[in-house]
């Protein structure tokens, strides 16, 4: 909403600065998002009048005119073609700052000679003033404006730009703008005048109204004028529009947007000769039924969409835009004069349905007041017999079928304080109450009886009343104080916990964290396994294929981030995770919504530096963060070697707890480097959250630190290739006194025949009472030897 | 006699051991002159030779002799070690400006450090973490909270609709456009007192700028409590903007309209950037708007059977990457999810 400051005046005495008297309404919850002001650098500029108009001696295309300005006359070289002697015209001395519509911003005016005569200042277009855009000619100003006066005075205006919220349909009007004003200066509202002479015949006998759909036309007021003559504005009227953003068309439809503007109250004028009839039926559209609406648009009428009819068709759409076939033209000598209330939540779904939202839609489904109507209708009707003659039929169409009882709320002054945690005092609940123009009662001390104003229609509650009086007392005023009473009982989520540490250890493991969106492509998510999913929940409405359906795995969103963050150039080791749901449907429910880890490394082990070799990231270093993930969380894993049709079937192992699969790690599949057009082997490792949450953990259990040294041992042993380390690891686990068991070496190759590989293992032993004899160690590993010897066939290296 | 012998060892010694040059030349030094055959060991046995009633004050002097000898081997042997050890430090100088072996370092998303200050913000204020569904009931985000269906005021939040037909389903589902519906869902489960905030994604239809993305988190504050006023509402925010932006920050509170609150309210705090003189960062006014906040309709209430006239209560939310972008003076939001590890890497605790 836009409101010109100049034009609010005309209800209220805006006795602050603009920029003060938008601040207080931003706070009192009207917030102003921006204040344009007309005329700020017009600092020398006036009103002229052009008192002479020669053609330039040197040049055909321009003229000499010359300006007085009252106490002086100016002659200046211009090339407008649309001056004329003795109109008034904005005129602007050397030194004055104007807008150059060819830059776009402001510069200074200088003397100039023009084909030998020198020009000592300019006649200015709209665009040169910052009006508008206009600069096909200079600006021709009303007949009244003085000549001499500052142009500032006379035209200067300042805007606020201003969005109500949805619950103020008053605001989307000045005079509830005045009002709210008002109340918060203390300033009284006057409401325009609206008397006119009903000098024709009375209204019935000219147009009959017949509401045929009560239920979604809560109020019908029309008011018919014969005998006008179409034109153009008046220029003030037209400079209003314009400055609130609307753009003039006629009198009439002048009229009627000014009132809207003015009122809150949309009105609209139909061709009283183009109505069938004369007759007017408001009622729902017959099925199939079209309309060509005032943008020329041919609608199908969706059902239960409300029409102005005359005898035989639709001639408007009830409450969004008239009908081509009733529009005011040139011609038109009688109108209908429509101010009518409907049913906000029909306007709504209709307007929403043929995605047609104007300024009078947005108006009525916002629930404006039926109260509106008649003020509005007088008011209009009183303009246009102003500006276009005419004469008003006597009397008004008023028919009010939704007329219901006055609202009325009662707030005491208990509640008031239970809600706002102070007391307000009784003078001061009348005060506040009655600058908002409530009626207030107080039929025994501290019982208020508020009947709220017309225009008020979001104040039914209590509430409503005691927010009214903690925003215009000032919601800083209001005292500031911390809560008391019992605190609630602990809600105990050790899933949240357990999702800290893992963010925490995966971080320390050196991965950064990374926040995906949960909306993928098809494309994308196709790339992958469906791995048990069911199929993606896709939105009706997307904004985009990019993120058209819900995923269902954050393995695709890690890849790719993986892949864009190589095309933007980065070369480094990538190692990054995300804990991040995923959305699996279900059938008459909402989906589940199921809680993974996933990481990708990828790319070189480090930074490059001095003394360290390069190596690429592998499956090893995936594993190790895997590991030391688990470790720390305090959960026993195994890793076995598995599949996962995403990953290297090579390259691949299951995280298994029990029998229960817990997560996956594992070399990207070639197929999917292929498809994101990587030069790396990617590692990908997945947690399924839920079932990490679900294990028991041991992380916090004490065992006592041993009193006797442990004994070391490292063996290494000849396997076949095909024998996996972990499972050498697993035969030689629960050899008594054996307390740990490191890998560290694997061999292949001269002197051991192929398909050989040598294991070193490194074996500490340590007994819990004494400390062990080199005799029993030796013992123990020969045992231990012999059974690795019968499992796997291996043998003691030299 | 045998006095004079020793007086001359000991000279002899002494001036032999400034020749010692080395740690081994000294251990040669000290074989020679105090080993068990060393010079000084040959003289005393000429002590049994001497008259017994000599040989207390020629024993004393042999003594002292050896203790002298002792004493200047090792102040020679500190000396040379002295110098031995600077030789092996000297040899085992490192260049120290080339750089160290980097520490793999990873980082948290800026959303997640910013929500956990905010959530352990008002883990202080006494405030639990609950999550809920991102995708939602039309019921519990609009509904419930006292925005039925055609109301204008779900022009404020643009749905993505996973149910045909939108808002006209039978049952309509949708991606929450905000973590108000834990409202319900968490009076629905909790009685009061209550106390939660609750983190999460929302989304919203909308054409993303430099301030607005389709995806984007929010918190979430209830408290429901018999007795809980408009002025522990101001309270409250006005001590978490504190413990967040700094005790010296100011706040505004100004009134602002959401369907399941009345009052409501927005709170802002003034601009750090410009101490409230108005700057580019605040728009020019001064003040920063970070949560939208207010006092639960009562008709809220009664939607999950709590009476109004018993129970009232304040909620509020707000965006953790407005207050990121606040705190980091990051431009644009969509750098948030873009997840560019140019972005991510700058934002280490």
């Amino acid at each position: 909403m836009r409101i010109s400051l100049r034009w609010l005046n005309d209800y209220v005495q805006i006795n602050l600065p603009p920029e003060e008297l938008a601040h207080r309404l931003s706070m009192a919850g009207l917030e102003v998002e921006a204040i344009e002001k007309l005329g700020d650098f017009w600092d020398s500029i006036r009103v002229g009048r052009v008192v002479r108009l020669e053609k330039h001696p040197n040049a055909d295309r321009l003229w000499l005119a010359t300006v007085d300005l009252g106490d002086r006359q100016e002659t200046v070289v211009t090339g407008a073609p649309n001056l004329r002697e003795g109109v008034k015209v904005p005129f602007a001395p050397v030194g004055a700052k104007l807008i150059d519509p060819a830059q776009g911003k402001l510069v200074e005016l200088r003397a100039a000679r023009i084909r030998g005569i020198e020009s000592r200042g300019m006649v200015c277009s709209e665009a040169e003033l910052g009006i508008s855009d206009d600069h096909s000619g200079i600006m021709i100003l009303p007949d009244d404006a003085p000549v001499g006066a500052p142009l500032r005075e006379y035209l200067g205006d300042v805007v606020l730009d201003a969005k109500p919220s949805p619950n103020r349909p008053d605001w989307f009007s000045l005079l509830g703008i005045a009002r709210e004003v008002g109340a918060l200066t203390g300033q009284p509202v006057t409401e325009p005048p609206a008397e006119y002479a009903e000098a024709g015949p009375p209204v019935g006998a000219l147009v009959q109204v017949e509401i045929a759909d009560p239920d979604l036309c809560l109020r019908y007021c029309a008011t018919v004028i014969t005998g006008l003559k179409i034109g153009p504005s008046p220029e003030w009227l037209q400079r209003r529009l314009r400055a609130a953003g609307m753009r003039p068309i006629n009198n009439v439809v002048d009229v009627t947007n000014y009132v809207m503007l003015e009122w809150g109250q949309p009105l609209h004028a139909f061709d009283l000769d183009r109505v069938i009839g004369r007759r007017i039926i408001v009622r729902r559209a017959r099925p199939g039924e079209r309309l060509v609406t005032l943008d020329g648009q041919d609608r199908a009428l969706p059902p239960d969409a409300l029409v102005i009819a005359d005898a035989e068709r639709a001639i408007g759409l009830a409450g969004i835009m008239g009908g081509a076939n009733s529009e005011v033209s040139e011609t038109t000598t009688a109108i209908v004069l429509e101010s009518a209330n409907f049913h906000p939540t029909n306007i709504r779904r209709t307007a929403t349905a043929l995605g047609l939202r104007t300024e009078a839609s947005i108006r009525f489904e916002r629930a404006i007041r039926p109260e509106l109507t008649v003020p509005a209708a007088r008011r209009a009707t009183a303009l246009i017999l102003e500006l276009a003659g005419g004469q008003a039929a006597q009397g008004m169409v008023d028919l009010y079928p939704g007329q219901k009882p006055e609202t009325e709320v009662t707030v005491t002054a208990a509640q008031i304080k239970r809600l706002l945690g102070t007391d307000i005092p009784g003078p001061e609940v009348h005060r506040v109450l009655g600058l908002l123009g409530c009626r207030v009662e107080e039929p025994e001390p501290g019982v208020y009886r508020v009947r709220p104003p017309f225009w008020r229609s979001d104040l039914n509650i209590r509430e409503d009343i005691i927010e009214e009086l903690a925003r215009i007392i000032g919601y800083d005023n209001m005292p500031t104080t911390m809560p008391a009473g019992p605190l609630p009982e602990p809600i105990f989520d050790p899933r949240r916990d357990l999702e800290e540490a893992v963010r925490d250890i995966l971080v320390g493991c050196g991965l950064q964290e990374v926040l995906t969106y949960s909306l993928v492509s098809k494309t994308l998510l196709d790339l992958f396994d469906r791995n048990g999913a069911p199929e993606p929940l896709r939105l009706v409405n997307p904004m985009s294929a990019e993120q058209e359906y819900l995923r269902t795995s954050l393995r695709p969103s890690l890849v790719n981030t993986l892949a864009t963050n190589r095309r933007r150039g980065e070369v480094g080791p990538v190692k990054i995770f995300e804990i991040g749901r995923v959305y699996w449907a279900r059938p008459d429910d909402l989906p589940l919504e199921l809680k993974r880890v996933v990481g990708v490394l990828s790319g070189p082990a480090g930074p490059r530096v001095w003394n360290r070799p390069e190596r690429e990231l592998d499956f090893y270093d995936a594993k190790g963060v895997l590991e030391t993930l688990f470790w720390r969380l305090g959960v026993d894993v195994r890793f076995e070697p598995g599949t996962d049709p995403d990953l290297h079937p090579g390259k691949t192992a299951v995280c298994l707890v029990g029998n229960a699969r817990v997560g996956v790690v594992g070399e990207l599949h070639p197929r999917l480097i292929d498809a994101f057009e990587l030069r790396e082997r990617p590692q990908l490792f997945e947690i399924d959250f839920e079932r990490l949450a679900e294990l028991p953990r041991n992380s916090r259990a004490y065992r006592p630190v041993p009193r006797y040294p442990a004994v070391e041992q490292d063996i290494a042993l000849v396997v076949a290739e095909t024998v996996p380390a972990g499972r050498l690891v697993d035969i030689v686990q629960g050899t008594p006194y054996l307390e740990r068991v490191d890998v560290f070496d694997v061999y292949t190759g001269p002197p051991l025949s192929p398909g050989e590989k040598s294991v070193g293992l490194g074996l500490v032993f340590r007994a819990p009472d004494r400390t062990l004899t080199e005799a029993e160690v030796r013992q123990l590993v020969e045992r231990l030897v012999r059974r690795l010897e019968r499992a796997v066939g291996a043998r003691l290296r030299a | 006699m045998i006095t004079t012998e020793l007086e001359q060892l000991r000279a002899e010694a002494l001036a032999s051991l400034e020749q010692a040059e080395t740690l081994d030349a000294l251990r040669e030094w000290r074989v020679t002159y105090l080993g068990r055959r060393g010079r000084l060991t040959q003289v005393l046995r000429q002590l049994g030779t001497i008259p017994p009633e000599e040989r207390p004050r020629v024993g004393a002097v042999a003594n002292r002799i050896k203790d002298e000898l002792e004493a200047a081997y090792e102040a020679r042997e500190a000396v040379l070690k002295e110098a031995a050890l600077a030789v092996t430090l000297a040899a085992e100088r490192v260049d120290v400006t080339l750089p160290g072996r980097p520490v793999d370092l990873g980082g948290y998303h800026p959303t997640t450090l910013v929500l956990r200050e905010i959530t352990s913000a008002f883990a202080e204020l006494g405030f639990q973490v609950v999550e809920g569904p991102e995708v939602e009931w039309d019921y519990y985000n609009f509904e419930a909270l006292n925005i039925p269906r055609d109301h204008p005021a779900r022009d404020m939040w643009n749905s993505f609709w996973l149910t045909p037909g939108g808002t006209e389903a039978e049952r309509p589902m949708l991606l929450r456009t905000h973590t108000s519906p834990m409202q319900i869902r968490v009076m629905e489960k909790f009685r009061p007192p209550i106390r939660v905030v609750v983190p999460g994604r929302c989304y919203r239809y909308e054409a993303t700028d430099a301030t607005h993305e389709s995806m984007f988190y929010q918190f979430e504050g209830l408290a429901v409590d018999e007795g809980l006023t408009f002025a522990d509402l101001k309270g409250t925010l006005y001590a978490f903007a504190r413990m967040l932006f700094g005790p010296e920050r100011r706040v505004r509170f100004r009134c602002d309209y959401f369907p399941f609150v009345e009052p409501g309210c927005d709170m802002s705090i003034d601009c750090s950037h410009c101490g409230g003189q108005g700057c580019r960062v605040c728009g020019g006014s001064g003040w920063i708007e970070i949560m939208g906040a207010g006092m639960v309709h009562p008709q809220v209430l009664r939607n999950v059977g709590l009476d109004p006239d018993r129970y009232q209560g304040f909620a509020f939310g707000g965006g953790p990457e407005r207050v990121a972008m606040l705190k980091y003076g990051i431009e644009d939001i969509r750098h948030f999810y873009a997840n560019d590890l140019r972005f991510l890497r700058q934002f280490r605790w």
